[in-house]
């Protein structure tokens, strides 16, 4: 009777990891598909820019209002620990590393994956369960190039520029509650930070990091979306999974994206 | 007169659950052919398979000459510019306005200036009798209207083929009435083709060349409006006098009543 339930539970894990495996795989395959059938879309550019108003403009107050509050706390966090070792005027150096290295990159692809990701699944979802995407392809015109690319590059090309934005406005927050609430010294407080960042091992790491999680959140979201089942539980699973699975692939890349970036690519 | 669709010893599945059997269909050249049948006999399945977005387990489907089992997806797509399909709920982009919906595929598929689309436009929306409409958006019109309009999308190209997929579901008898009549005007006006499936029997009946009845994936009967009227067959009578009872049963099969309520026979 144990054995059997034990041989029950390792059929059970057994399958639910081979389900996931399967679906990381027909992600990356839909991936390639997309990347494949990506030249209407930069032929015709302006479907593009339609989905970086729909992805990264509309997406712009929840990223910046959220960079600023982030940016604060981290401004009080940071004061609050070095001035135990009286070291408050490093203050904005902690502000600027932990922003454009980690929490820039990471929490705005967070937010950018609750907001605009799940928003590409739900409206590609229900143009298939409207059959709006079988309309499509009984006019010769493949859902993929016409629907999903633009959507994905859309969404990769908003990802950096709202992590940059985000950084940006997280350092404006830190400034306001280091040198305008608590008193930092204004001076100290920026050329620390400008001697302390590096444009190519801070910046750009910040950019590459964010423009992965782009290309994963996109990913992820169009799959969805077009692998939906056409009902509305199917449709708001979809829409659920997006959310869950991008948050777990933008933590997870976002370690192995470090541990390179720290220990150097080679 | 030469036949545009030849379906032949047609055989299609999904799992080991045969969903038509030995299918063997001809629609000629200028006629207008209605597929009749219960809900889930299989009309929509062969209706797709005409359109090449199912493939045949057995026999074959030709349409105007293309054997679609021997297709691949550029034969395929370049054989759907030459065919128009009406669905069920109209299927249009919810994202584009009228005028966009009916100019969509003309801007796709063509490199016909704007002024040009736009006087195309026009007359197609003149034909369904939506000129003044094509400034609201699909959300903002009634389900008729959104027929009428989606009608007019898929005549965009002046298709040689055109599919119908429940044209007449879930509309009231005046827009029922004005769709019939629009769809036997077009297929004229035009020199097209058309497959109407459908269960609506007296609209149907009032305006196609031929009727086929498809029961359970096969075809039962078949015949003109005269002949199917003048059926003497117990389940062609049922259907177009719509009676409840007939050699379609009231009750789906199951077990006896008294199994199901746990009476025990005295």
């Amino acid at each position: 009777m144990a054995l059997e339930a034990t041989l029950r539970g390792i059929r059970l894990v057994g399958d639910k990891t081979l389900r996931i495996v399967e679906r990381v795989g027909a992600t990356a395959v839909f991936l390639g598909l997309t990347v494949m059938h990506s030249a209407t879309s930069f032929r015709r550019f302006d479907l593009v820019i339609r989905e970086i108003f729909y992805a990264g403009v509309q997406s712009l107050i929840i990223i910046l209002v959220s960079g600023l509050f982030v940016g604060m706390v981290l401004g009080l966090q940071g004061h609050e620990t070095l001035q135990n070792y009286g070291s408050e005027q490093s203050v904005g150096v902690l502000v600027a590393l932990s922003l454009v290295r980690e929490l820039g990159p990471v929490v705005a692809a967070l937010l950018f994956a609750s907001r605009a990701g799940s928003a590409i699944t739900a409206e590609i979802g229900l143009m298939k369960a409207t059959e709006q995407l079988s309309a499509m392809e009984m006019m010769a015109i493949n859902p993929i190039a016409r629907v999903v690319a633009p959507r994905f590059w859309g969404g990769v090309i908003s990802m950096p520029l709202l992590a940059m934005l985000f950084s940006a406005m997280g350092i404006i927050g830190g400034y306001l509650v280091a040198v305008v609430l608590i008193g930092v010294d204004d001076g100290a407080f920026w050329s620390q930070m400008q001697a302390a960042v590096d444009f190519r091992h801070d910046i750009v790491n910040g950019i590459i990091k964010s423009l992965v999680f782009g290309i994963a959140v996109c990913a992820i979201a169009t799959f969805e979306g077009f692998e939906a089942p056409p009902t509305a539980e199917g449709v708001s699973g979809a829409t659920t999974r997006t959310v869950v699975s991008s948050s777990l692939a933008i933590l997870a890349l976002d370690l192995v994206l470090t541990a390179f970036m720290l220990k150097g690519w080679n | 007169m030469t036949n545009l669709v030849e379906i032949s010893n047609l055989n299609f599945g999904y799992g080991s659950r045969l969903v038509l059997k030995g299918i063997n269909l001809t629609v000629p050249k200028g006629s207008l052919v209605a597929i009749m049948g219960l809900s889930g006999c299989g009309k929509t399945t062969l209706l797709r398979l005409i359109g090449g977005q199912l493939q045949a387990r057995d026999g074959s489907v030709t349409v105007a000459g293309h054997h679609l089992n021997d297709m691949n997806q550029d034969e395929l797509y370049a054989l759907r510019r030459r065919l128009g399909m009406l669905f069920q709920f109209g299927a249009l982009f919810t994202d584009l306005s009228v005028y966009d919906n009916v100019a969509f595929q003309m801007r796709e598929h063509t490199r016909l200036p704007e002024s040009v689309i736009r006087d195309l436009t026009l007359m197609k929306l003149n034909a369904v009798g939506l000129r003044g409409v094509q400034s609201l958006m699909p959300s903002e019109m009634s389900g008729g209207m959104a027929r009428r309009v989606a009608l007019a999308r898929a005549t965009a190209l002046d298709p040689e083929l055109i599919l119908y997929d429940e044209p007449f579901a879930g509309l009231d008898p005046i827009s029922l009435g004005v769709i019939g009549q629009l769809i036997r005007r077009l297929n004229d006006a035009l020199g097209a083709t058309s497959v109407l499936v459908t269960h609506d029997v007296q609209e149907s009946l009032k305006i196609v060349d031929y009727v086929y009845f498809v029961s359970e994936g096969v075809i039962v009967a078949q015949g003109t409006p005269d002949q199917i009227r003048a059926s003497t067959l117990p389940f062609v009578h049922q259907f177009i006098w719509g009676e409840a009872d007939g050699p379609m049963p009231f009750h789906y099969p199951s077990r006896t009543m008294s199994d199901d309520l746990g009476l025990k026979e005295v």
